[in-house]
């Protein structure tokens, strides 16, 4: 210990083996963390690791009781009811979702739900006092009366962080805190991190982007598959992003793939030059440039970590479903196309389906049969009229052909499970009869028997000759299921990789930084 | 209680509805001494709800997509004086009279469509403003008169099938249009088994359909004795018919065409029913296009019913086109509706009206116990969301052994809310 601050424990916070289970998942197993006064302890793990619950868990989001374990902080047993009870402690989180309203002014976000009061009337002459110190504080130089929407996300960020401070936080926890930020103001803010910590402020930091944990933690935990699996000291172990990836990605590969043998065609789906913007900032581009292709009868991976733009791509590519087209060119079997609506994509022979299937795939009202025709009616239906006896042959088909399991076809999609929804949602799609499928996430929340019975089906459609694109956090799912593999960052096509150059830790490298790969 | 969900089969969401209406008819039958269901009161029950059905039709295709219209009775009004003005000062014959009505409906649709569906304003806000902005112009081409209108158009609200054929005592149309409903839902629902036969489902026992034609059939013959057997010169009216034939059509509508199913899907779950291909604008549009069609008819047949216009027509039937449609088992989110079940819904509202009126009950008292029996409704409802989004209708069936209906699946939600925090 360098620098001990005070002559007590220099612990500020042990969580000692949480567990958290959800019905069904034990979303933690027996985590430990240490935090030491004054530090900047980085958590990192895959996408689903646990990170996030376990901040959850510390801040009271998931009340005492609901979990298994002790929370020790300040040298205290804690039993933290809610967020509030958290806050008063001095635990503040940001979450990665900014909660600032945007039509109030910087101060009222400052003190909301913290106003000073004098004689049960607020102080505001007080509160834009305090405010301006406070901005000064986090180095933003801003009207406090500006409202929330008219600055940048940037700037909102160091909001929040204000706002922490005039809770007088101890501990700040920050969930991904550049996920959004350019590269000028991710710096500022790692910049002001630091200078917290000289005040004395521990910060503990979830973040995807290794460069940065390597560049301001003190210490990294890891976390996979809801277990903490080490602490790095970063000077005294000598901690580089290629040790951190080792940790996240270090588990035993099974074998959870069926055989496949690809035959692979020739290429028949180009996207060149692709641009698009985001749908609400005007600068932001969430497509820089993009540019890939498809081959017959290949499989192809987009991997990349949450936020860096792999279902913005897909999306925007499908019939322009997703943010403000700029420039870019499709071409299928060497002819320019244009797709404006999700209509036209259909018709031009795509498909996608959805990384969110209850909120964007799904009519959760709908009945199997219903939801499996839903994307190709027409070719069920006479003139305007919809043939009911074909939609149950056709359902009933595809109930059979991709083992749907549920007594009947008139049966809820709401009732079945996730794997099977899954299986609806793919025969949907399948019935539409496209050259290309665009699959983003197509495991998520399906337990690993009906995900092999997915890959299975995936490599049907390859076999048949069609194009596809498999979107997945999960980079063992992308290594053992497809031909080549695209790696993103931050809106960019940062590499691609044959099946068999490409390894969890290559992938990694290629989806936490900017530099192209050879 | 396994045979009853038998008997109703997968339809049991409406059944439900029909359970409440019959018990309903039981009730008031039993405590009217008999005057509930005689000819003239079942007549007259019709006639004066067969507009605010008519808007319940349309009203449960613009909340199945997710909106609402607030604006029918005003549509209604303005449709009904523009038609009588035109009679009165153009001179047009009825036939002309009622195109020209729908036409304008038509024209006052597109125009709250085009704000709903693609401008974006909540459907809420567009028709409470058409709601101000036609019940203004009603008053101001009318001048806040009463327009009259002749006797051919007010055949529409207040005439019944005639006469025809030999005295057999009963009124030979309406004999004649009962024996084909009843043919048309025997052949229907053999026709239905059939082909469900053929495809390899499952299909209740024989003797499932049977009790169920005859309980349908019967229904239908007394309905039919009710009608052919009323004071001369009365019989089947023909707002009745009217109405018979929109509930056939736009139950097929929303059933079996593509613009149905659009309709659903839009309602249901928007992102997904766009990301399919379903252009949700164009859905909104007509939907809300329909709606206003439709009510321009109903404001028709009230004026053919009242023999004139005023400048009061339609106040507060939104309301009750509403409230038809939530008790027949609409979701307040959209998606969910049927179009049988919202006259169901209209029903048991007419009902209600009509045997309290029977019983000399208030108008205080009427409209306090109409104003529960909606509450209950969709508190039900919105009770039953909350418990994993089930219908009134649904909750209704609980006591008939279905009570697994449509439960959310558990495990799979919350890994997928795990997977979408870390």
């Amino acid at each position: 210990m360098s620098t001990p601050i005070t002559h007590q424990d220099p612990i500020l916070l042990e969580m000692r083996s949480i567990t958290k289970e959800f019905p069904g998942v034990k979303a933690l197993s027996d985590v430990s963390l240490r935090v030491k006064v004054g530090e900047i302890h980085a958590i990192c793990g895959e996408n689903g690791a646990g990170k996030s619950t376990l901040m959850k868990v510390l801040s009271g989001v998931y009340p005492y009781g609901s979990y298994d374990g002790d929370i020790v902080y300040q040298a205290e047993v804690q039993q933290f009811r809610d967020i509030r009870a958290s806050e008063q402690a001095g635990i503040v989180i940001i979450h990665q979702e900014l909660a600032l309203i945007p039509e109030l002014s910087i101060t009222e976000n400052i003190f909301l739900g913290n106003e000073p009061v004098r004689r049960g009337i607020i102080d505001w002459a007080e509160a834009r006092k305090r405010s301006i110190e406070l901005l000064a504080r986090v180095g933003l130089r801003e009207n406090p009366d500006t409202p929330i929407k008219e600055i940048g996300v940037g700037k909102q960020q160091l909001v929040e962080i204000a706002k922490a401070l005039n809770k007088s936080v101890k501990l700040l926890i920050l969930d991904e805190p550049t996920a959004a930020l350019n590269e000028s103001d991710s710096q500022h803010l790692l910049d002001l991190i630091l200078g917290l910590k000289g005040r004395g402020i521990t910060s503990i930091m979830i973040s995807h982007k290794l460069n940065e944990i390597e560049q301001i933690a003190d210490e990294i935990t890891i976390i996979r598959d809801g277990k903490s699996i080490e602490t790095l000291n970063v000077k005294e172990d000598g901690v580089d992003e290629d040790r951190i990836i080792k940790g996240m990605v270090g588990r035993t590969l099974e074998s959870r793939f069926p055989d496949h043998t690809p035959t692979i065609g020739e290429v028949f789906f180009e996207v060149k030059d692709w641009n698009v913007g985001h749908p609400q900032i005007q600068d932001r581009l969430v497509c820089k440039n993009s540019n890939f292709h498809v081959r017959r009868g290949e499989i192809v991976g987009f991997a990349g970590l949450m936020g860096a733009g792999r279902t913005e791509l897909a999306r925007s590519v499908f019939g322009h479903s997703y943010g403000r087209f700029i420039s870019g060119q499709v071409y299928k079997d060497g002819k320019p196309i244009t797709m404006r609506s999700v209509r036209q994509a259909i018709d031009a022979g795509l498909g996608y389906v959805t990384e969110d299937r209850k909120s964007l795939g799904l009519n959760l009202l709908d009945d199997i049969k219903t939801t499996t025709v839903s994307a190709n009616l027409k070719k069920i239906s006479r003139g305007m009229v919809v043939d009911t006896n074909k939609e149950f042959m056709v359902a009933e088909q595809y109930r059979k052909s991709l083992r749907t399991k549920t007594p009947s076809v008139e049966e809820g999609v709401s009732k079945l499970s996730g794997g099977n929804q899954q299986k609806v949602v793919l025969a949907k799609w399948m019935f539409t009869d496209p050259d290309l499928l665009i699959l983003d996430e197509p495991t998520r929340g399906i337990d690993v028997g009906a995900k092999y019975e997915i890959y299975g089906i995936i490599q049907d459609l390859a076999n048949q000759g069609k194009g596809v694109i498999v979107i997945s956090s999960e980079l063992p799912e992308l290594l053992g299921l497809s031909d080549r593999i695209y790696t993103i960052f931050e809106g960019s096509i940062t590499g691609v990789l044959n099946k068999d150059e490409a390894s969890q830790e290559s992938l990694m490298k290629l989806m936490t930084s900017s530099r192209k790969a050879a | 209680m396994n045979a009853l969900k038998k008997l109703f089969g997968g339809n049991t969401r409406q059944f439900g509805m029909i359970f409440a209406l019959v018990a309903l008819v039981i009730f008031f039958q039993i405590f009217t001494s008999g005057r509930t269901l005689t000819p003239g009161n079942v007549i007259n029950l019709f006639n004066g709800n067969s507009y605010i059905l008519i808007l319940a039709i349309g009203m449960v295709l613009v909340i199945i997509a997710g909106h609402i219209d607030l604006s029918v009775g005003s549509v209604a009004a303005f449709v009904g004086i523009s038609v009588a003005l035109a009679i009165r000062d153009w001179h047009l014959p009825w036939y002309a009279a009622v195109l020209f009505g729908l036409l304008l409906g038509a024209l006052i649709g597109a125009w709250q469509g085009f704000w709903t569906a693609y401008v974006g304003i909540p459907a809420f806000i567009v028709t409470l403003a058409g709601m101000l902005l036609f019940r203004g112009f009603n008053q101001f081409v009318g001048k806040s008169n009463t327009v009259p209108v002749p006797e051919d158009f007010q055949f529409l609200g207040s005439g019944y099938l005639p006469e025809v054929g030999p005295k057999t005592g009963f009124n030979n149309l309406t004999v004649l249009l009962g024996l084909i409903a009843v043919a048309f839902v025997i052949i229907s629902e053999i026709r239905a088994r059939r082909t469900a036969q053929a495809l390899g489902a499952e299909v209740p026992e024989t003797w499932v359909m049977i009790t169920k034609l005859v309980l349908i059939n019967a229904a239908i013959l007394y309905a039919t004795y009710l009608f052919a057997t009323g004071r001369t010169g009365t019989s089947f009216p023909i707002p009745g018919l009217i109405l018979a034939v929109l509930v056939l059509i736009y139950g097929f509508i929303s059933a079996k065409t593509v613009i149905g199913r659009h309709i659903y899907a839009v309602g249901g779950n928007r992102h997904a029913a766009e990301l399919s291909g379903v252009q949700s604008k164009k859905v909104n549009f007509m939907v809300m296009m329909n709606m206003s069609i439709l009510a321009g008819l109903a404001g028709m047949i009230f004026v053919g019913r009242s023999t004139a216009s005023g400048p009061f027509d339609g106040v507060g039937w939104e309301l009750d086109a509403i409230a038809a449609v939530f008790i027949g088992g609409a979701a307040v989110t959209g998606g969910v509706g049927t179009v049988i079940g919202s006259i169901v819904g209209g029903l048991v509202m007419a009902v209600l009206n009509n045997g309290l009126q029977l019983l000399g009950v208030g108008a205080d008292l009427t409209q306090i116990i109409k104003g529960l029996v909606l509450l209950a409704a969709v508190a039900f409802d919105v009770y039953n969301k909350t418990q994993g989004k089930k219908s009134i209708i649904g909750m209704m069936m609980k006591n008939f052994g279905r009570s697994s209906e449509n439960a959310p699946d558990e495990t799979t939600s919350t890994k997928e809310v795990i997977s979408k925090e870390a």
